[in-house]
Parts: structure tokens; C-alpha cells; sequence
């Protein structure tokens, strides 16, 4: 608290050092990872509107699906998908690391493609049974 | 002879404070979200109609319901401890930083408790 309120006698850089990094798949997952849990915390708050929207009744909930099914809804609701299947991906790849494992350079890069890529291909998979099903 | 401050040897803290209890409380939750966040992904993709009826039926079983909240619970507890680290991360100036991390804690209690309110009221049908 005390550091705080007295000026620092040099400005020392401030840890995490964004801007010496060279971009590599790494450390671009590792802020994906960062991006997609924040852009989840604001999805919390849909997830409680749709909640509240059900239990109001019919017409709140005709709303509710009224903004969901507009196209800036389903862009972010497309975008919620890949935002939730690459953070449970990537952080299923951080448990493994927790227990020591799959910390070779090539398991590192294997699980790291398999998590952008594997997030992209069951974001497809999801709205196209939503699709096919005629939920939409 | 202890180099520590006899403030510091009282308070029995290190210079972070809390240690290790904010990784375990992250990792834990998010073990506990896969089954539930799948469980809510696919409940949602069997149904065979996202209509009023179709999904308040659903949410009205109790198992459902009782899921849906401890989804809701740990979901806001995962989100405001990664989102803590977020802006403690980002978020330098001292004052900006402090009103971030008490506006993010009012704002999860509100979402939180507004969806197990919500489902509370599904489940009793109030």
C-alpha cells in the first residue's frame, strides 16, 4: 500500500513485459486464452438475462429470443462458442501442464494447434446442428 | 533473529499475501466447469425445440435446475477470479485498479445471484 503512494524512483517496466515478445504460437494462445475468459465474463451476463427472460414468462422470454436471433446476436453468440470451446481446449492444456505433463516443444505445439483448431471445428459442429435442426 | 518487520511477523503473510489459495480456487473451478459448462452445452443442443415451453420444462426438472445453479455459482466464481488477475494485470494506476476490482465483485454478486434467482423462481414456479 505505502509503495503505492510514493512515486517510484525509477519507472521500472511492469510485469507482463507485452511488448518484448516476439509473436509465436505460445504466448498468442496464452493472450487467446486471456481474451476468450474475458469476453466469457461478459457472457455471464446473457446467460442471466436468458435466465431471468425464462422465468418472466412467454413474452419475455419471445424477447430475449428476439435479440439472441438478430444478426449482431448470433455474432456474438457464434462468437461465445468458439470463445467457450477454446477456453475449456486451452485450459484442459493448462491442467496438463499443472500435473507436469506435455511440456516438450512438440507436445506444447501439437496441443496448442489441436486447441485453435479443434475450438474452430466444434464451433462449426454446434450451429450446424443448431442449423440442421431448425432451432434457429 | 528474524529480518522481518514485527509488522510483517504478526500479519504472518508473505509479500503477496494469499499465496497459493488463488491458483488452487482457479484450477478447482475450473475442473468443476467442464462436466457442468458440457452438461449445459449439450442439455441445450438434445433439446428438440429452444421454444419458451420446450426450455422452461427442461429448466423446471430439478436436476436440471439444481445443475443450471451450481453452473451459475461456479461460473461466477471462475470468471471474477480470472478476471481479477485481468485488470491486476493491466490495470496500473492505483485508483482505477481499486474501483475495477470492488465494481467487478458488485457486478458478479448482482449477475450471479439476479440468474439463481431466476432459476429458483423456474424450479418453484413463482
Amino acid at each position: 500500500m505505502i509503495s503505492d503512494r510514493t512515486p517510484p524512483a525509477r519507472n521500472r517496466p511492469l510485469s507482463p513485459h507485452l511488448g518484448i515478445y516476439r509473436w509465436q504460437i505460445g504466448n498468442s494462445l496464452s493472450i487467446l486464452h486471456r481474451l476468450t475468459g474475458v469476453a466469457l465474463a461478459f457472457g455471464l451476463l446473457a446467460l442471466s438475462y436468458w435466465l431471468i427472460s425464462i422465468a418472466g414468462g412467454e413474452q419475455s422470454y419471445r424477447a430475449a429470443e428476439r435479440a439472441f436471433a438478430s444478426p449482431a446476436g448470433m455474432v456474438v453468440l457464434v462468437g461465445w462458442t468458439f470463445a467457450f470451446l477454446y477456453h475449456l481446449l486451452n485450459g484442459m492444456r493448462h491442467l496438463f501442464w499443472d500435473i507436469g505433463l506435455g511440456f516438450e516443444r512438440r507436445q506444447r505445439h501439437a496441443s496448442g494447434w489441436l486447441a485453435v483448431l479443434g475450438a474452430l471445428v466444434l464451433t462449426a459442429c454446434v450451429w450446424a446442428l443448431l442449423w440442421h435442426g431448425g432451432r434457429l | 533473529m528474524s529480518l522481518r518487520s514485527p509488522l510483517g511477523q504478526v500479519l504472518g503473510t508473505g509479500s503477496a499475501k494469499d499465496g497459493t489459495a488463488h491458483w488452487w480456487a482457479q484450477r478447482l473451478s475450473a475442473v468443476a466447469l467442464i462436466p457442468l459448462t458440457l452438461w449445459f452445452l449439450f442439455s441445450l443442443l438434445l433439446l428438440p425445440e429452444l421454444d419458451y415451453v420446450t426450455v422452461r420444462t427442461w429448466l423446471a426438472v430439478p436436476m436440471s435446475g439444481f445443475l443450471a445453479m451450481l453452473l451459475v455459482v461456479v461460473l461466477t466464481y471462475h470468471a471474477y477470479l480470472g478476471t481479477n488477475v485481468v485488470v491486476e494485470d493491466y490495470v496500473h494506476a492505483h485508483a482505477a485498479k481499486l474501483f475495477l476490482l470492488l465494481s467487478l465483485r458488485f457486478v458478479y454478486v448482482l449477475c450471479g445471484g439476479a440468474g439463481i434467482f431466476a432459476i429458483m423462481r423456474i424450479a418453484f414456479g413463482s
